[in-house]
């Protein structure tokens, strides 16, 4: 089937899912309660998730694995765990994925390097553990995402990048600052990531949360600015959360999304998918705008 | 006087811990925020002085700095190290009384949500301006906050999310601490947390960032 970035590079825009954590929810998850640890205990839910963007249309879905380094596991006291859950998650999603691509997704550990709260090698080898067991799983990517700290990612991405033989992409999250520059929570802006994540390895680099489709095509602007080449890639929110009667609820419609599809497109983007709040029927929309610009 | 205490102030501002230390570049090879804070002790400066003629002030230029996205959070965290690192040796003047805190603050992330990147930023600000901090850690239940508070009379609370599924969890907290301790002074924050959903679940005050916090803080007290 070939590689993700071969297709990127023959001018075809590919789709990519949408949100897991709020999926998740819905099918039952508890506040507290450790999402990867669902890819065992609540593996057909998990498969339902995946499946459910296979049938929308995707080419690519994504796993269940974004907390997945040992970081994030020890708090559910499951820090042994890494390889095997990791591993599960990659099943599931090649399982439902038939002849679409999977990406192992890999998102910070919530530890800082400059606080020294670890060391370089503890969050490489941390990253390194977590993509064996994707690869090991059927990752045809690993996909490094949510990053808000250049060396964190870089080291993610040298992890994947050493150690498997996927492909190695990454996106950081950014949030448009009083002044209306993209930045992320550690001071970063698109352009600032460019030479770094495309030295350390990543095939792909994008955004992704934190923002709606709307800001995202800013982001996408910016970075094809400095740098014309590199595919890029989106996952963008349902715009930002409100909260309704005891629930979180993304605002952002299918119709409103897939509107701003080609705009997106046009500023560069060639891949496209969702993040929080976005749904299978987001995706069905996105595929069908694209299907339609591919077309042209 | 003054001028160690201007030079310990931009040690706060600047991020800069000890002579050693190379952050911030252009400080490099100079006094930090360690030997200046134990030489003005030294020199007989008062440790309230140190605490709110140089430390805050460091600290309250930072946070409007990180309002108004000047810096970020690496700049916030290099300026709470600094800070932490000069209160080493004003913590025996708390312990005496001879240093005065402003008042005590009870912080803690919400049941159900584990993130404390946020709520360490606002601990290391609120800390930084004079005030007395317990931080509860996270994934922390209501009986939890209502207990601190029972232990802290006058404390004032601050709830902490990031998730936005944890909303919901923030609100049931906020009614339970209101029914517990009808007059308890609660404050919400954290990145999908708005002035609206503050002021639909009866939480007392909501800012966007924590310099905004330490206002209403200083305010309540003032």
């Amino acid at each position: 089937m070939g590689k993700i970035i071969d297709q990127i590079k023959q001018g075809k825009t590919m789709v990519s899912d949408g949100a897991w954590g709020t999926f998740l929810q819905q099918k039952g998850m508890q506040p507290g309660e450790c999402p990867e640890e669902w890819n065992s205990s609540h593996a057909d839910d998990v498969f339902d998730i995946a499946k459910s963007y296979i049938e929308a249309g995707a080419d690519m879905i994504e796993t269940n694995s974004f907390g997945g380094t040992r970081f994030k596991l020890k708090k559910y006291g499951l820090a042994d765990k890494v390889f095997e859950l990791n591993k599960a998650a990659a099943e599931i999603s090649r399982k439902a994925a038939g002849d679409k691509f999977v990406l192992g997704s890999v998102g910070p550990t919530g530890k800082i390097l400059m606080m020294g709260d670890v060391t370089e090698e503890e969050l490489y080898d941390a990253f390194k553990e977590q993509c064996l067991g994707l690869e090991a799983g059927g990752a045809d990517a690993i996909m490094i995402e949510t990053m808000t700290d250049l060396d964190e990612a870089r080291l993610a991405i040298k992890a994947a990048k050493e150690n498997t033989k996927c492909e190695v992409f990454c996106t950081m999250t950014f949030e448009k600052t009083v002044d209306g520059e993209f930045r992320s929570m550690m001071g970063i802006a698109p352009s600032d990531m460019i030479p770094t994540l495309i030295d350390a390895g990543a095939e792909l680099i994008g955004a992704n949360c934190g923002n709606g489709i709307e800001n995202m095509i800013g982001i996408v602007e910016e970075i094809r600015k400095v740098n014309s080449d590199i595919p890029v890639l989106v996952h963008a929110n349902a715009g930002m959360p409100v909260y309704k009667d005891g629930e979180t609820v993304f605002p952002e419609t299918p119709d409103e999304m897939a509107g701003l599809i080609p705009k997106i497109i046009k500023a560069g983007a060639n891949i496209v998918g969702g993040c929080c709040g976005t749904t299978p029927d987001h995706i069905c929309r996105v595929r069908e705008e694209v299907n339609r610009m591919n077309y042209e | 006087m003054s001028e160690i205490l201007k030079q310990i102030s931009d040690c706060i501002e600047f991020g800069k811990i000890n002579k050693a230390a190379p952050f911030p570049p252009q400080m490099k090879g100079q006094d930090g925020a360690d030997e200046l804070t134990r030489q003005a002790l030294d020199e007989g400066v008062p440790a309230q002085d140190i605490l709110s003629k140089a430390l805050m002030i460091g600290m309250e230029k930072v946070g409007i700095k990180f309002r108004e996205n000047k810096v970020f959070v690496p700049q916030v965290l290099m300026s709470a190290k600094a800070m932490s690192t000069a209160m080493v040796h004003l913590k025996p003047f708390f312990l005496s009384g001879a240093v005065k805190q402003k008042g005590t603050f009870i912080i803690g992330t919400v049941e159900g949500d584990l993130h404390d990147i946020g709520k360490n930023l606002v601990t290391m600000m609120v800390e930084g301006n004079g005030w007395e901090v317990i931080d509860l850690g996270t994934d922390v239940k209501a009986e939890t906050f209502v207990a601190a508070m029972r232990e802290h009379e006058n404390a004032f609370v601050g709830l902490s999310a990031l998730l936005t599924t944890t909303m919901a969890s923030m609100e049931k907290i906020t009614k339970v601490i209101r029914a517990e301790i009808p007059n308890a002074k609660i404050a919400v924050g954290g990145a999908p947390v708005t002035q609206e959903f503050c002021d639909k679940i009866g939480a007392d005050a909501y800012s966007p960032d924590p310099q905004g916090l330490v206002e209403y803080l200083n305010s309540q007290v003032a």
